[in-house]
């Protein structure tokens, strides 16, 4: 019997890993420029994370404020990021997400819109002028189900409910895949002339985080070991808000959107600690007064932002600040108030019904607050990825031919730090571009038989948690995961911590070895949580050199051992990748060069 | 696990496991656990603390945890429900909960449906079909009043509950005449769509199967998103439907008009 019998084997010209808005649109792209399409994902289609995202799509198109532009846009992506981002990257997202965003229009989306019947802005932490378009606060749903109802007529064929655990090679190139579906347990393989990835997030390293249980880094892991090279891994964004009780919604994200619409943080004490520490960057932007930031708010053009909204890194460490000051909330987090609008405004609660109905509903339903009358509780989460796989800004092309990556997994655009928004149209700007340039190598190079040998190895590591009637648990092996990573690389970090964090992620990766699964392969959970776990200590040991080889504080990456950033961090990215040994090695790179044009702008936007 | 670690009281769960493997096609019985219940917990979080303590196989399907993916649905004391927006505190304490998959779907596993038959009829249904963009720089316009009816539909996060409650797929089986609710209301976003250009009218009535539709209103009443899928959708696409097939004097007002509506 030979090793292909295992699988059941499928071509396509281009296969997309991940149907969140990123895969979709690739799909798209893919299917629009003639190329045979695969999407796989572990969850059913439409489920997945992008769903949940809520506050809106940042693009620049000046419907509600005409003085924004491309240039500010990418002016207060670079700066958000603190100038290691990607600038191709955030040039080009800044100039064509207006487009993606109309043409998701054209695919049927609808926006809520401003008077004239153009769609409608909001503000957003790190934007300068509204700049986000959104759908009341299910914005995610809206963009996923538009592209999921546009590329189901577009021919690309979907694998629901699978997972992809290893990217075959042929030489130097990725030229496909292999998975396991949940249902059964049976393995599959994907045969592929170019392969995207389109994974999203790694937040399940963590245990406080917004994410779902498909946020466990499996394409940072895949493309690692592929031998792609991922950068900027210390830089994991922590969302300010997050709900904190009742216990088992700990995590779930509670929208910036609430901020955006006037939104403000109390501590213990009833005050309002955001204007106790107003970034020097950022002085210029924010309000002097609780007053003007309440005009802000309602669409004063001169007014500036209450600081509230300023980047997630800041107000992220505001709120820890005054947590473990003692000055908290009951459930160890602070205050987020919006129902005070209604001394400003004869119509609040309806208001906020209506521009966050969905806040509403969560915490009604699950929490058992009224929003439109009560404070919320709410404390950072582990929310987003700004490091990933390292792509070349135009083509998404990782450094292995054949492999493609856009979305979250992908870094660059973001830097040190992600402005809310920037993601959403970071999916449709990079998803695009990611499904364009891998049909046209799919078509240039064609296809090619992956190595045989490889095959029976993969086999074999997916099923050694059979092999042992005892041994490690992969539940608990997860939970001392969660909990290094949590305490040690979180918001606040510090050599000797980190350090502790790299010990106990490489004894947890020799336990790994000896974990035990009880069972057969059908919707086994506990064999799932093992292969997954072997994509989070991957990712895991990454954040933790990462965050320790850079020794500064920069945008989301904050520590106390050093504090201030140094103008020589500016200078570089951090690059791992897997070495001959198998060891993962580190180094930095110099931040990509800038065109004069550009660095122009952010001189100008200031 | 919380905080609150007093000891917490146990209680029972009926829950329904197949038996043998995936192709035995869901047969099964309830199984009863018990296990200890905290403050503010949901169904799902009790399934999960089974699945972790007692039962590593148990299949069940969700993602989001925060009622905004529609994959957790089931059926919880008989009643179809999202797993993950049904509190604990909303029974009785001595109450034993059933939890058992959508019924009028086969069963995968478990807890897990068969959900697919769903994703086909959308596929059926005609996609959005844009007009011409009507300003000078080439882009829409569309009035808030004009999208607000139709933003309520696209408030669906594709639970498939009311298609589970429906008499006409649970009881009759019409599974290759009739639509069902979800898409009802789908449909009806499209056709009230400022912008779309399609008609979908004829296919609500022949392909779609709308008259099969009594106006029980069941599918409203299970509606996670507190979609008014029947007054809503459903009614006004039974007088389009109506309209259109019965009433000769406005399909002449249509045929001197073209479609008055579709340009608002
Ligand atoms: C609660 C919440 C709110 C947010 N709000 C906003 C917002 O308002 N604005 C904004 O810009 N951003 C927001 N974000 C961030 C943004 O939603 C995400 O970064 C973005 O949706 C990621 O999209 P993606 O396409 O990269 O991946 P995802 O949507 O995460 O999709 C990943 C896909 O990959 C699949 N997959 C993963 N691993 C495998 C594997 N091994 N095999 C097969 N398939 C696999 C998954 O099944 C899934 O289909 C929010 C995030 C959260 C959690
Ligand atoms: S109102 Fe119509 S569609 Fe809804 S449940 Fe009743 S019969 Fe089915
Ligand atoms: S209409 Fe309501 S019940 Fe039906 S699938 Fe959508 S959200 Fe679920
Ligand atoms: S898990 Fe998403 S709706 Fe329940």
């Amino acid at each position: 019997m030979s090793v292909y019998d295992l699988f059941q084997i499928y071509e396509h010209d281009v296969l997309v890993i991940g149907a969140g808005g990123a895969g979709l649109r690739a799909a798209i792209e893919a299917s629009n420029r003639g190329a045979r399409v695969g999407v796989v994902c572990k969850s059913l289609l439409g489920k997945a994370h992008t769903v949940m995202a809520e506050g809106g799509m940042a693009a620049a198109m000046g419907t509600v404020d005409d003085r924004d532009n491309w240039e500010v846009h990418f002016a207060d992506t670079m700066r958000g990021g603190q100038y290691v981002n990607n600038p191709v990257m955030a040039e080009l997202h800044a100039k064509e997400s207006p487009e993606r965003v109309r043409e998701l229009e054209a695919w049927g989306a609808v926006f809520d819109r401003t008077r004239d019947g153009r769609i409608l802005q909001r503000n957003f932490g790190g934007h300068r002028y509204p700049r986000l378009a959104h759908v009341g606060d299910r914005t995610g749903l809206e963009l996923i189900r538009t592209l999921q109802d546009h590329g189901v007529h577009c021919g690309m064929q979907v694998y629901m409910e699978m997972t992809v655990v290893s990217l075959l090679k042929s030489g130097e190139r990725v030229v496909g895949a292999v998975g396991y579906d949940r249902e059964r347990g049976r393995f599959h393989l994907w045969k592929a002339g170019a392969v995207v990835l389109a994974t999203g997030g790694v937040g399940k390293s963590y245990r406080i985080t917004s994410n779902s249980w498909e946020g466990t880094g499996d394409g940072h892991s895949l493309a690692y070991h592929a031998g792609a090279e991922l950068r900027d891994m210390e830089f994991v964004q922590f969302h300010p808000t997050g709900m904190v009780w009742p216990p088992s919604v700990r995590g779930i994200l509670v929208t910036e959107g609430v901020r955006g619409e006037g939104g403000i943080l109390l501590n213990s004490e009833g005050r309002r600690f955001m204007f106790d520490d107003i970034p020097e960057n950022y002085r210029q932007q924010v309000a002097a007064t609780p007053e003007e930031g309440w005009r802000y708010v309602c669409g004063d053009r001169d007014a500036l932002r209450p600081p509230e909204l300023l980047t997630r890194d800041h107000v992220a460490r505001c709120i820890n600040r005054e947590i473990k000051a003692g000055r908290g909330s009951p459930h160890g987090g602070v205050y987020l108030d919006i129902a005070w609008i209604r001394e400003n405004m004869a119509n609040a609660p309806g208001h906020i019904r209506k521009k966050l109905p969905s806040m509403y509903h969560q915490f009604k339903e699950l929490a058992g607050v009224d929003i439109t009358a009560e404070r919320m509780e709410v404390g950072p989460t582990t929310h987003y990825m700004m490091g990933g796989v390292a792509v070349d800004g135009e083509t998404q092309s990782s450094t292995v031919p054949g492999l493609y990556a856009a979305g979250e997994v992908a870094a660059g655009l973001h830097g040190a730090n992600r402005l809310g928004g920037n993601s959403l149209s970071d999916l449709l700007v990079f998803g695009k571009r990611a499904g364009e340039y891998a049909a046209a190598f799919a078509t240039e190079h064609g296809h090619k038989e992956p190595d045989a040998a490889q095959l029976e190895d993969i086999v074999r590591d997916i099923e050694r948690p059979f092999a042992r009637a005892s041994g490690e648990n992969a539940f608990s092996l997860h939970h001392e995961l969660q909990d290094v990573m949590q305490d040690r690389v979180g918001i606040v970090r510090t050599q000797g911590e980190m350090e502790e964090a790299v010990a106990k992620i490489a004894e947890l990766k020799q336990r790994y070895a000896d974990v035990a699964v009880a069972g057969h392969r059908e919707f086994n959970s506990g064999w799932h949580t093992a292969l997954d776990l072997h994509c989070m200590l991957t990712v895991s040991e990454a954040i933790a050199l990462s965050a320790l080889a850079r020794q500064e504080s920069r945008g989301a990456h904050f520590r106390e051992d050093c504090p201030e950033k140094t103008a020589e961090g500016a200078t570089y990215n951090l690059v791992v990748r897997k070495g001959d040994d198998g060891a993962m090695q580190i180094r930095r790179e110099p931040v990509l060069e800038m065109r004069e044009a550009l660095r122009e702008i952010i001189e100008r936007n200031r | 696990m919380s905080e609150t670690n007093q000891s917490q009281p146990k209680r029972r769960f009926d829950i329904w496991r197949t038996k043998g493997d995936a192709s035995s096609g869901g047969e099964g019985a309830f199984e009863r656990y018990e296990t200890e219940v905290g403050e503010g917990m949901v169904v799902l979080d009790c399934v999960h603390r089974i699945q972790a303590e007692q039962a590593n196989d148990l299949a069940v399907r969700w993602n989001c945890k925060a009622g905004k993916c529609g994959s957790c649905s089931a059926e919880i004391n008989g009643m179809p429900r999202l797993l993950c927006m049904t509190r604990m505190d909303s029974f009785s304490p001595d109450e034993i909960i059933s939890i058992e998959p959508m019924r009028t779907f086969p069963t995968v596993r478990d807890l897990v449906a068969d959900v697919r038959w769903n994703y086909q009829v959308k596929e059926k249904i005609r996609p959005f079909e844009p007009i011409a963009p009507q300003a000078a720089d080439g882009t829409h316009r569309m009035m808030h009043e004009d999208v607000e009816r139709i933003q309520e539909f696209r408030k669906c996060i594709e639970c498939f509950l009311c298609q589970d409650v429906c008499h006409v797929l649970r009881d009759h089986q019409k599974f290759d005449e009739f639509d069902g609710p979800r898409f009802f209301q789908f449909t009806a976003g499209l056709e009230m769509h400022p912008l779309d250009a399609a008609d979908r009218i004829p296919d609500l009535k022949h392909r779609a199967g709308i008259g099969y539709c009594n106006i029980t209103k069941c599918c409203t009443n299970v509606c996670p998103e507190n979609i008014r899928i029947t007054d809503n959708a459903i009614i006004p696409m039974k007088e389009r439907v109506a309209d259109r097939f019965y009433d000769p004097l406005m399909r002449l007002l249509r045929f001197v008009f073209q479609r008055p509506s579709a340009n608002r």
